[in-house]
């Protein structure tokens, strides 16, 4: 299936990167391509097929309800590339 | 135009469980910020989640308490989204297989029983806090991955009262079960509501409007209250509504439009490979279910049956788990012979105290030995009913013993013949009326007669001793 | 012989004998790397100034040897950045179970981390952040990829022995290029807690080594259950060495038709089909088996291996570690920082992967390769319910030269088209030397056997290995 430019450019707001122009317009045609090569899918009959989310036959994995040692703040912080005090600092979230 | 109001409320609730949904950080609210996190519920890379057990066991009896149906096979999902306090950008949840469905609430609103549909109650993770500056936001992760319930009720509640009683009946259930602390201002329950109108004749629902930002169950009601009035008034007015999300004012009562955001959201659902399918099976649902305490609608129905109650009486009673259980270990130490007696100290005068106090029956911190002790100086007659309810205030005011108490006030009654006599022979003689009265066959006379002589001795004379005694006196002479 | 150049079996023998020390080795590694690092570019970060640090010590089974890890597997306190400009100077506050569980064998931690492809995006290793890595037998050619800093390292006596990752071939083609051995295990039978997560329903940790002896040696230790990996298995971990100098006779061989296509370099079809020549002679029995779905696998792979990408890549946007572009609002901080941290590559995954699982193309697009995923997997099925293993090339081409196919992502992916089924059935599969092109390059052959049977891949792989050279040959640096 063709994917145009527009799709792109919402496709990559979703996952928030941002595309320059030039960009925009390599990753349309690889992906074009791709897709094209991916669509051979499409001619399989998997009508009656259970989807195989995951590979293996376990279930029911828990764990018991104990609490362990936390991390201290300033290890938790420790790689942040900006912090105020105990917290993790973030530029203003304009809605 | 008279509009139909249709009501739907998403409830969030956190459980109380000591640790967290996928990770082990103990649950302790209060604490510096960034110090109840681990490598796992910060999202940090290479990480993987493992469901804790309990939080499990909790959803599956809160499910079943709604009389959902769990389904045998649930899993869960990833919803992705952006956002700084989901530290992975995707929120663990569950979409197409949640843990149960089609369960039901029944209130009682406004004298009348309704049955509220519950339309699916499942699990995810919470997320982080924000606190927002001028030029920034500061996030601390420590409530990231506390386990939530998200219980969502079918659009059947048709009035803001209705809602109300909604989350009340829910909050009263959720505490029998104690699987959370199910405070709204705490947030340990939040709740966000879809309200819509429609012509009454409509069948087709309107557009719906999404309140947030609701704190507590009186915020909930007063923000549709509002919410009705502005939609009827734009309806009337001929103008289309649009699907919008509002938030709730409660300084200035009313609802705000949050700017417009891009369009529907997409999640992008798929289910999260790092976690197994869990299959729960009918053994592991009949030991949850038997394992359930006794609901407020069954312990209504047995006090009523059990102890004579009237349902206003028992209603009130298991409203609060406590009072509920209180009240039962009293009942419980009488033989059935006598229970009524303790009933009614019960609904009559702790109710009436707790009342007065806006406390709960639990909170006015009575012992039930200390209460027993008081009932048994009226039962013995050693003190009258009306000087046992001062008593009881002062108990609960200065949480000293009944016995003590009824010493230091010199209250015990004087049901001694002898003494009561002299009383009632200066009573007789002052009030000449009214013995005629009671000669002449007007029984009232007796009563005034009584109240004269409890007047004279401060309402320590024992009035039935004291009724008897005039009773032969002046029928004798 | 140099300590550098042994296997780590040798090294074993000669630490507990006192005839080397674990520092002994150190010296020697860095010696190496000082020579011929600059060429080769096996490790992420080589400065010429670096120096061995503290010496290990000679504990536990291990005695003190150092290996080498790839860039994507967390290690405490030491730079795990993927590779990545985003994940610039991460060092993360825990190890990798794997990492603890070779620390506990007495294993030395190599301070350096091996190349890789960025996120392990790529079969070449020329998406490093870092740089290309160069194939030790042609230096114009690549090692594969992503874990080809991994292999180049043990191929080129710069490491004893290494750690990668393998999601669609990426250990086993970097080995099968660069003449060593590696080993894909069956998924869920060594923990991904630590694993920098690309498809977490593909990934796996193993082995890159020198021969088959030593890739079971460390299998062993890393596998195993992990509670805190809900993917993990709770299955006992067979001593994998007792499957070493075994007879192969009987052993049945499927040779898939599917695999020996057109576009197969003619070399490695000659080099294949005398290696199985070889097995036959030492008792096996082989015969044409068919994989009918083998044409759909890399379609599958691309929507499923990028969609879970796409969602665990999300994590990267600055906020909490790693690089973050100037930005004075936050959604342009997470577009900057995205678009500038991550390489083409990288970009490219995550936006399929996005679009596959958005809104309109999941049913056609996602659910559709989980579907297909059934069919693959029940293909290998079938062919183990009669064969012990399968054979076959592990890449249709020898290593191709570097920039040969890095502008055209289609070829590039293409290249994976033999190892890329194992991970959608979730199996176990070893590459080993079998042989070189005229060319000098080498070639190796792959066997797969059904899960949790990875003592069949060591009996074969060693029976092979022991009768034949290829596995004592070394690249002329």
């Amino acid at each position: 299936m063709a994917i145009d430019k527009e799709t792109v450019e919402y496709v990559a707001h979703l996952a928030r990167i941002e595309l320059k122009p030039e960009e925009l317009d390599k990753l349309s045609r690889q992906l074009h391509d791709i897709l094209g090569f991916i669509d051979k899918l499409s001619a399989l009959d998997v009508g009656q097929v259970k989807p195989t989310s995951h590979i293996l036959p376990i279930s029911n994995v828990l764990r018991e309800d104990k609490p362990h040692i936390c991390l201290t703040p300033d290890k938790a912080l420790e790689n942040a590339p900006s912090k105020n005090g105990n917290f993790f600092s973030v530029p203003k979230i304009i809605e | 135009m008279k509009y139909q109001t249709v009501i739907g409320l998403e409830v969030h609730l956190q459980l109380s469980t000591k640790t967290k949904a996928f990770c082990g950080c103990a649950i302790d609210f209060g604490k510096t910020p960034n110090s109840g996190v681990c490598p796992v519920c910060l999202g940090f890379p290479g990480t993987l989640p493992v469901y804790n057990k309990a939080a499990l066991k909790s959803a599956i009896k809160l499910a079943l308490a709604f009389s959902c149906q769990i389904q045998e096979h649930t899993k869960f999902d990833r919803k992705n989204y952006f956002y700084p306090d989901l530290p992975k950008n995707y929120q663990i949840s569950q979409f197409d297989l949640p843990l149960s469905r089609n369960g039901y609430l029944d209130i009682i609103s406004e004298g009348k029983t309704k049955r509220i549909g519950i339309t699916r109650v499942h699990l995810e993770e919470d997320a982080g806090k924000l606190i927002h500056e001028t030029n920034s936001s500061l996030v601390d992760f420590n409530r990231t991955g506390v386990p939530l319930l998200e219980i969502v009720s079918e659009p059947d509640l048709n009035s803001p009262q209705e809602a109300f009683d909604y989350l009340t009946s829910l909050k009263n259930i959720i505490e029998y079960l104690d699987v959370s602390d199910c405070d709204m201002e705490k947030g340990s329950l939040r709740c966000d509501a879809n309200i819509s109108l429609r012509p009454e004749d409509v069948k087709e629902l309107g557009v719906k409007t999404e309140l947030k930002n609701m704190n507590s169950f009186k915020g909930v009601k007063d923000a549709l209250v509002f919410e009705v009035d502005r939609q009827a008034e734009l309806l009337d007015a001929g103008q289309t509504m649009n699907q919008e999300t509002r938030l709730w004012d409660a300084e200035n009562g009313v609802t705000v439009s949050m700017r417009s955001k891009e369009g529907a959201k997409d999640y992008r659902y798929f289910p999260d490979p790092d976690l197994t399918l869990f299959v729960i099976d009918q053994a592991m649902v009949s030991n949850i279910k038997a394992e359930l305490p006794e609901l407020p609608q069954e312990k209504m129905q047995r006090f009523m049956r059990d102890y004579g109650l009237s349902e206003y009486d028992a209603k009130i009673l298991v409203s609060s788990k406590k009072d509920a259980q209180f009240a039962e270990d009293c009942i419980q130490q009488y033989p059935e012979k006598d229970k009524k007696i303790m009933v009614n100290w019960l609904i009559g005068p702790l109710l009436s105290e707790a009342n007065c106090r806006k406390l709960n029956l639990h909170e006015l911190n009575v012992h039930k030995d200390e209460l027993i002790r008081l009932i048994a100086f009226v039962e013995n007659q050693s003190i009258s009913h009306l000087s046992a309810k001062l008593v009881l205030t002062q108990m609960i005011d200065s949480q000293k013993p009944a016995a003590l108490i009824i010493k230091e006030n010199n209250m015990l009654q004087i049901s001694d013949t002898y003494a009561l006599e002299q009383i009632i022979s200066g009573v007789i003689q002052e009030n000449e009326k009214s013995v005629s009265s009671f000669k002449a066959g007007k029984t009232n006379a007796l009563m005034f007669l009584v109240g004269q002589v409890m007047k004279k001795s401060a309402g320590k004379a024992n009035p039935k001793v004291v009724g008897e005694l005039i009773k032969r006196r002046l029928t004798d002479a | 012989m140099e300590l550098n150049q042994l296997t780590a079996h040798d090294l074993l023998d000669k630490l507990k004998s006192n005839q080397a020390t674990p520092e002994g080795i150190l010296d020697s590694l860095y010696a190496r790397i000082q020579k011929v690092e600059l060429k080769v570019k096996a490790y992420a970060r080589f400065n010429p100034a670096d120096k061995p640090g503290v010496s290990p010590r000679a504990d536990g089974l291990l005695s003190g040897l150092p290996i080498t890890i790839k860039d994507n597997i967390c290690t405490e306190g030491l730079n795990t950045e993927c590779c990545s400009k985003i994940l610039n100077n991460f060092r993360p506050p825990y190890d990798a179970t794997v990492i603890s569980k070779l620390k506990t064998a007495g294993s030395s931690i190599f301070p350096l981390k091996a190349n890789m492809d960025e996120f392990a995006f790529g079969s070449s290793t020329e998406n490093s952040y870092f740089g290309t890595t160069h194939n030790p037998w042609n230096l114009e050619s690549v090692p594969g990829g992503s874990s080809g800093g991994s292999a180049a390292a043990v191929a080129s006596d710069e490491a004893i022995w290494a750690l990668g990752s393998d999601t669609g071939g990426s250990i086993r083609q970097p080995a099968s290029f660069c003449g060593v051995v590696g080993l894909k295990p069956t998924y869920g039978r060594v923990s991904r807690f630590g694993l920098i997560a690309f498809a977490s329903s593909l990934d796996q940790i193993g082995p890159i080594t020198k021969d088959v002896e030593d890739a079971a040696i460390l299998t062993r230790i890393i596998s195993g259950y992990d509670p805190n990996d809900s993917t993990s298995v709770n299955q006992d971990v067979p001593d994998y060495t007792n499957s070493l100098g075994k007879d192969i006779k009987g052993l049945k061989i499927g040779i898939p038709k599917e695999y020996f296509i057109a576009g197969m370099d003619t070399q490695v079809k000659a080099v294949i089909e005398e290696a199985v020549n070889k097995l036959k002679s030492l008792g096996a029995v082989s015969s044409q088996v068919t994989l009918p779905h083998t044409q759909y696998a890399v379609p599958v792979y691309y929507i499923i291996a990028t969609a879970e990408a796409s969602s665990n890549l999300a994590r990267f946007d600055g906020v909490q570690y790693g690089y973050r572009a100037k930005s004075n609002n936050l959604i342009d901080m997470y577009k900057k920082t995205r678009a500038q941290g991550f390489g083409e590559e990288a970009k490219r995954r995550i936006i399929l992967g996005t679009f596959a699982l958005s809104h309109g193309y999941y049913d056609a697009y996602y659910l559709r390769a989980l579907k297909v995923r059934t069919l693959i997997k029940n293909d290998f099925d079938a062919v183990f319910k009669d064969f012990d293993c399968i054979v076959a090339p592990t890449s249709p081409t020898p290593a191709f030269k570097i920039g040969e196919r890095a502008a055209d992502p289609l070829k590039m992916y293409l290249s994976d088209i033999y190892t890329i089924s194992v991970n959608l059935a979730g199996i176990p599969a070893i590459s080993i030397p079998c042989g070189f092109t005229k060319e000098g390059l080498p070639v190796g052959l792959q066997i797969m056997a059904k899960p949790f049977n990875e003592e069949m891949l060591f009996r074969l792989a060693h029976a092979f290995e022991q009768n034949t050279e290829w596995h004592k040959l070394k690249p002329r640096l």
